[in-house]
């Protein structure tokens, strides 16, 4: 049968005006439900007839989800928070200004007006196979088309990848990550509280998702400790167009220093692998180490032991060595 | 330049308030009573035949109301021209057959119940793969035009021996060829010989607004609401497409957003409405999503060449030599590959030129003209190679484009059939230049080359752009009616140039009118408009400043004729101002425009239109006749003298900052200086300027086609990874600055040409040379990249010497 790429095809739509409402819709529907935040990533996919939910659950009359409060140990984002919001937050400005510097680095004005905190981190990867809706095994399919020699990879993995090489394109996920940020999600009536590192779930997991929600889950909140609250936190991200773009790679380093050597770290670079990844092995080799060069230095080609560029990615390896570099060597820009 | 009370000033565009308002109708905003929807069966693969096609599933579905095949067409296109549908799909993406319903879900919905088979065909991406010995050819019947035939070129191994992957043969056979001068002395007598492989990418159109149609029958006429850049030269194909008479097509089109070249008179896809209304008997809305914009939205050729150049130690360029491959896409014949030479021996007036080259029919979408077809490639491909040569000489960039720069008559391209060359109507170049160089002070900034900040290079880079800028022998109309106002026939196009406006003020400032007295009648050819040039090749400027200018000519011989019959005297011894015909120096002494636009009705004849001048084009005769006996009326055909071939200059000047860790290049600052003649509308024309220059800044940058090479199909298909710039990637820390030489062209009543295509390829070669800079910094040949888009991978894969997973010419990576 012929395959046309336009008009979102017919689907049944629930607007529930309480979590509680989408909570009970989500168990109902299982696997035929689709949760919809701000319509970014989703409409492209239904536009393209690619992703075919029979039900759609729109969280956007849901006033809760979309509350961000201080809390007795940091800061509590509703999943369904603006990125504008999440900018303009005089709290997340105070305590973490990388997480603000890096919503406003997502998307673009409008997008940022619409798209949801939420929405950022759960997003589908970029991969163009993928999304053009190749049979690729991110799709159910037995074979990935970005890896071949013939293939097209430039914005693919350069680590991490298990038959799948698609990558993370969130912003606001490296630094969730580098702030041991927590999500809360309920399934029904019961809730759990993941690291944000765990949230993340690579292919050699789950090769059809990107997050660990399931089908019934609910994103609710992401919690913020406090203990990074204040510390030198460098986000920045590389993109081809400043109008609107997906990293190419970016990185957030969280660094507190004692004394002019580094306390504690924790080094977060996305847009290289199908997972934000936490590079421990810069962490280990740096921590103890004085704040200077030398040290950037150091983490930088740390950074890069075991990538595996693709045919026309091998620019990543130098770039993310280049970005860990400077989110030591350089002051965070955060404005 | 003259004391103009209009021209040269700046006012608000009529049709402003429904822009800012959303008020202005495109294309998708229209309905009609009735109106069902169509939808398109396109093409996954990038070559196939179609061996089944089964409809009656989709039939069945209620809410169909008919499907157009390609059997449904009254006939072929004769190749290499495209048609709207077709069984033999050339390229990913290309329409089928279309269905028609009352919703759009619905005809979406039965294209999924429609049994298509295909068996698939060879196919070819980049145009160097087919001119290899025994590579694929992109048709059945060829790989590339041989002058009016279609044939075959492929290189012979003993072409290709020695040479890498992306080389190309500089004496393989090619489909065309022309040179002037002898190369052979010009390479002896130069002091340095720069020869390099070349590659401009191919890069789509992407008019904001996508080729949508809506289409409906009433009384035996066809009633079109398109999105096309002209209107008056759109009636003629739509005719053409309906198997009709012009004179039966009503086109409505008041806005269009954007074309670059891509819409400029229709698009063979309007016939999927247009037949499919006349067969179901109701209006038909085709939308074009973004996604079919991409596939049959035309593209501005990629060229793949060999160039030698060759420079004398004064900075004379003495010789040129290309042998270029162009990237035609499936249908068509385009000029843009043969045309890098064409504009390169304008800019440069070279000693000697040749070359030779191929258009090539790939597997990709169709091409077409796009803003400075050829001359931009031309500006982004050669630019950097004169900039290594006058380094390499210790020249002074500007200083070397000055010298050559060309002046007066000057002239350029092929040979005529009488060995001669073509000429220029006028070239300010080097004013353009040393305005530019001025307002970006050039002198004191080439300080500022190659400065560290940390990680942060600077680079500032020139380039000298021309391209063609207006045509003639148009019609002008207009009539002053007996209520003392002015109504303007534009036939133009309003594609967002402001051009439909702007060139009727030359009819107001030749009558002395005040603006506000005048009323533009313009997209809808229902209103009576005249036969005017195409709205693309920056043509209207020349064209209707000269085509208006001769109605002015006509209605002041007409009220002069009057008065002096009303009143006594000579016709020579009255004047036209302020509104009136009177006596020369005595304004009482003779009638007002409302007094003498009520004789003309009362005396008929020539007056009010009822007797025509012979030369005009037929529908300006059927326009002015409907509008006949409504006041005094100018019409004439443009006649004036040509003076050659108008074309204009643009000069960029840009500076970037290059970021040796990311890659990132951010243009800091840009400047340009143009010779386009007198200016009409100052924020138009800036508009111009600018807008070209961000275009150009796309084709050095980000915009690009990105293609599986197994399977050969487009991956980057969307805004975002086809990676066009937005206004956040525009210098923006200090706004871009233009002027303009103020030298009229001589062979224009009022000195005007237009500038719309000279713009981009300044925008182009300025920033890629200004990349070049700041890397030559770093150590010589660092810059070297001759490959737009120059992008961040070439940029760190070359600081750390590792491979780049594609040669220099490979095509759509």
């Amino acid at each position: 049968m012929a395959v046309i790429r336009d008009v979102i095809p017919q689907l049944e739509l629930f607007q529930p005006g309480t979590a509680d409402d989408a909570l009970a819709l989500l168990s109902e529907h299982g696997s035929d439900a689709w949760v919809f935040a701000g319509g970014l990533d989703t409409l492209d996919w239904f536009k393209d007839r690619v992703k075919r939910p029979k039900v759609v659950v729109d969280l956007g009359g849901i006033d809760s989800l979309r509350e961000i409060r201080t809390t007795a140990d940091g800061i509590e984002i509703g999943a369904m928070a603006r990125l504008i919001d999440v900018v303009n937050n005089a709290d997340i400005k105070a305590q973490f200004p990388a997480l603000a510097f890096a919503a406003k680095s997502a998307a673009s004005p409008q997008i940022r007006n619409v798209g949801t905190i939420g929405g950022n981190i759960g997003q589908d990867t970029r991969c163009w196979y993928y999304r053009d809706g190749w049979t690729c095994y991110r799709a159910g399919g037995n074979i990935c088309y970005a890896s071949p020699p013939t293939a097209m990879n430039r914005e693919h993995c350069i680590l991490g990848a298990s038959r799948c090489v698609a990558v993370n394109p969130s912003d606001t996920a490296p630094v969730l990550v580098a702030l041991e940020a927590e999500m809360v999600i309920r399934r029904g009536s019961s809730e759990r509280v993941i690291p944000a590192d765990e949230f993340f779930v690579g292919p050699e997991i789950d090769i059809e998702r990107m997050t660990a929600l399931e089908p019934g889950d609910l994103l609710m909140s992401i919690r913020i400790p406090s203990k990074w609250a204040g510390a030198r936190v460098y986000f920045e991200k590389v993109r081809d167009r400043d109008s609107w773009d997906f990293p190419i790679v970016n990185v957030a380093t969280a660094i507190k220093e004692t004394g002019g050597s580094i306390e504690d770290v924790r080094v977060v670079v996305n847009g290289v692998a199908p997972t934000p990844v936490r590079l421990t092995a810069v962490e280990s080799a740096i921590i103890g180490e004085s704040l200077n060069e030398q040290t950037a230095e150091q983490a930088g080609n740390v950074s890069i032991q075991g990538v595996a560029p693709l045919t026309h990615n091998g620019f990543k390896v130098n770039l993310m060595k280049n970005l860990v570099k400077r989110s030591i060597r350089d002051e965070p820009m955060n404005a | 330049m003259a004391d103009y009370k209009l021209l040269g000033k700046n006012y608000q565009l009529p049709d402003l308030y429904a822009k800012v308002t959303g008020r202005s109708k495109y294309a998708e905003d229209h309905r009609a009573e009735g109106m069902v929807f169509a939808k398109l069966l396109v093409s996954p693969m990038p070559h196939a035949r179609v061996v089944s096609i089964d409809t009656s599933a989709a039939e069945r579905l209620p809410g169909v109301e008919g499907i157009l095949l390609p059997s449904d067409l009254p006939e072929e296109a004769e190749a290499p021209n495209e048609s709207a549908l077709t069984m033999e799909p050339k390229y990913e993406g290309e329409p089928i057959l279309a269905v028609a319903a009352v919703t759009e879900q619905i005809a979406a919905d039965a294209i999924e119940l429609i049994n298509i088979q295909f068996e698939p065909l060879p196919f070819v991406l980049d145009p160097l793969d087919s001119l290899k010995p025994g590579g694929p050819n992109g048709r059945l019947d060829g790989n590339t035009s041989l002058g009016r035939e279609l044939g075959e070129i492929k290189w012979t191994e003993a072409d290709m021996a020695g040479l890498s992957p992306g080389e190309i043969p500089m004496d393989g056979a090619t489909a065309a060829e022309w040179a002037y001068g002898d190369l052979e002395a010009g390479f002896a007598d130069a002091d340095v010989i720069i020869e390099e492989h070349s590659y401009n990418q191919s890069t789509s159109h992407q008019p904001l607004e996508s080729r949508t149609t809506m289409a409906y029958w009433e009384g035996g006429k066809l009633y079109i609401y398109p999105s096309v850049q002209s209107t008056a030269r759109s009636v003629g194909p739509m005719a053409r497409w309906a198997g009709i008479e012009p004179s039966n097509v009503v086109l409505i089109n008041e806005f269009t957003g954007g074309g670059f070249g891509g819409k400029i008179s229709g698009y063979v896809h309007a016939q999927i409405p247009i037949l499919l209304s006349k067969n179901i008997g109701k209006p038909v809305m085709m939308r074009i999503s973004r996604r079919e914009e991409n596939a049959i939205g035309r593209a501005r050729p990629g060229v793949q060449a060999r160039i030698k150049l060759g420079m004398r130690s004064d900075g004379k360029i003495t010789a040129l030599d290309i042998h270029c491959v162009g990237d035609q896409g499936p249908y068509g014949r385009s000029g843009d590959a043969m045309n890098v030479a064409g504009i390169g021996s304008l800019c440069y007036q070279p000693d000697a030129v040749r070359t030779r080259g191929t258009n090539v029919f790939t597997n990709t979408p169709p091409r077409g003209p796009q803003r400075g077809p050829g001359g931009v490639q031309s500006m982004t491909m050669l630019e950097p190679m004169i900039q290594r040569a006058a380094k390499q000489l210790g020249l002074d960039q500007v200083d070397v484009r000055r010298l050559n720069a060309p002046e007066g008559q000057a002239k350029f391209g092929a040979p005529g059939r009488d060995g001669e060359q073509g000429h220029v109507s006028s070239a300010f170049a080097k004013e353009a230049i040393d305005k530019g160089a001025e307002l970006f002070n050039w002198t004191e900034r080439k300080a500022i080359s190659g400065r560290r900040n940390g990680s942060k290079v600077t680079g500032i880079g020139t380039c000298l752009s021309a391209y063609a800028a207006g045509a003639s022998g148009v019609d002008g109309l207009f009539v002053i009616r007996p209520d003392g106002r002015m109504y303007i026939q534009s036939g133009i196009g309003n594609l967002g140039t402001g051009s439909t406006f702007d060139m009727m003020r030359a009819a107001a400032e030749g009558m002395d009118m005040p603006w506000e007295k005048c009323e533009v009648a313009w997209g809808n050819s229902a209103l009576h408009l005249p036969w005017s040039c195409s709205q693309g090749g920056s043509s209207t400027t020349h064209a209707h400043t000269r085509a208006n200018w001769a109605a002015v000519e006509d209605a002041t011989r007409k009220m002069k004729a009057i008065a002096a019959q009303d009143l006594g005297g000579s016709a020579d011894s009255y004047e036209v101002s302020g509104e009136r015909v009177h006596r020369r120096g005595n304004r009482s002494q003779g009638l007002s425009f409302a007094q003498v636009a009520q004789r003309a009705v009362d005396l008929g004849g020539e007056f009010d239109g009822h007797e025509l001048p012979e030369d005009i084009n037929g529908m300006t005769t059927a326009s002015a006749t409907a509008l006949a006996g409504q006041g005094l009326m100018g019409v004439a055909k443009d006649n004036y003298e040509e003076g050659g071939r108008r074309m204009s200059f643009a000069a960029g000047f840009a500076e970037v900052e290059v970021d040796i860790e990311t890659g990132d290049i951010k243009v800091k600052d840009y400047a340009v200086g143009s010779d386009a003649g007198t200016i009409m509308h100052p924020k138009t024309y800036s508009a111009q300027l600018f807008g070209g220059a961000i275009q150009g800044f796309s084709v050095a940058l980000s915009s690009k086609w990105v293609y599986d090479r197994r399977w050969g199909l487009l991956v980057a298909k969307r805004f975002y990874n086809n990676r066009p710039p937005g206004i956040l990637d525009v210098p923006h820390e200090q706004p871009m600055k233009w002027g303009n030489a103020d030298l009229p062209d001589p062979f224009n009543p009022l000195g005007a040409k237009g500038i719309g295509e000279a713009a981009q390829g300044a925008g182009s070669g300025a920033v890629v040379n200004a990349i070049a800079d700041a890397l030559d910094s770093l150590g010589d040949g660092f810059g070297d990249f001759y490959r737009s888009p120059v992008t961040r991978d070439m940029i760190l894969t070359m600081l750390e010497q590792a491979p780049t997973g594609h040669d220099r010419l490979m095509a759509h990576v």
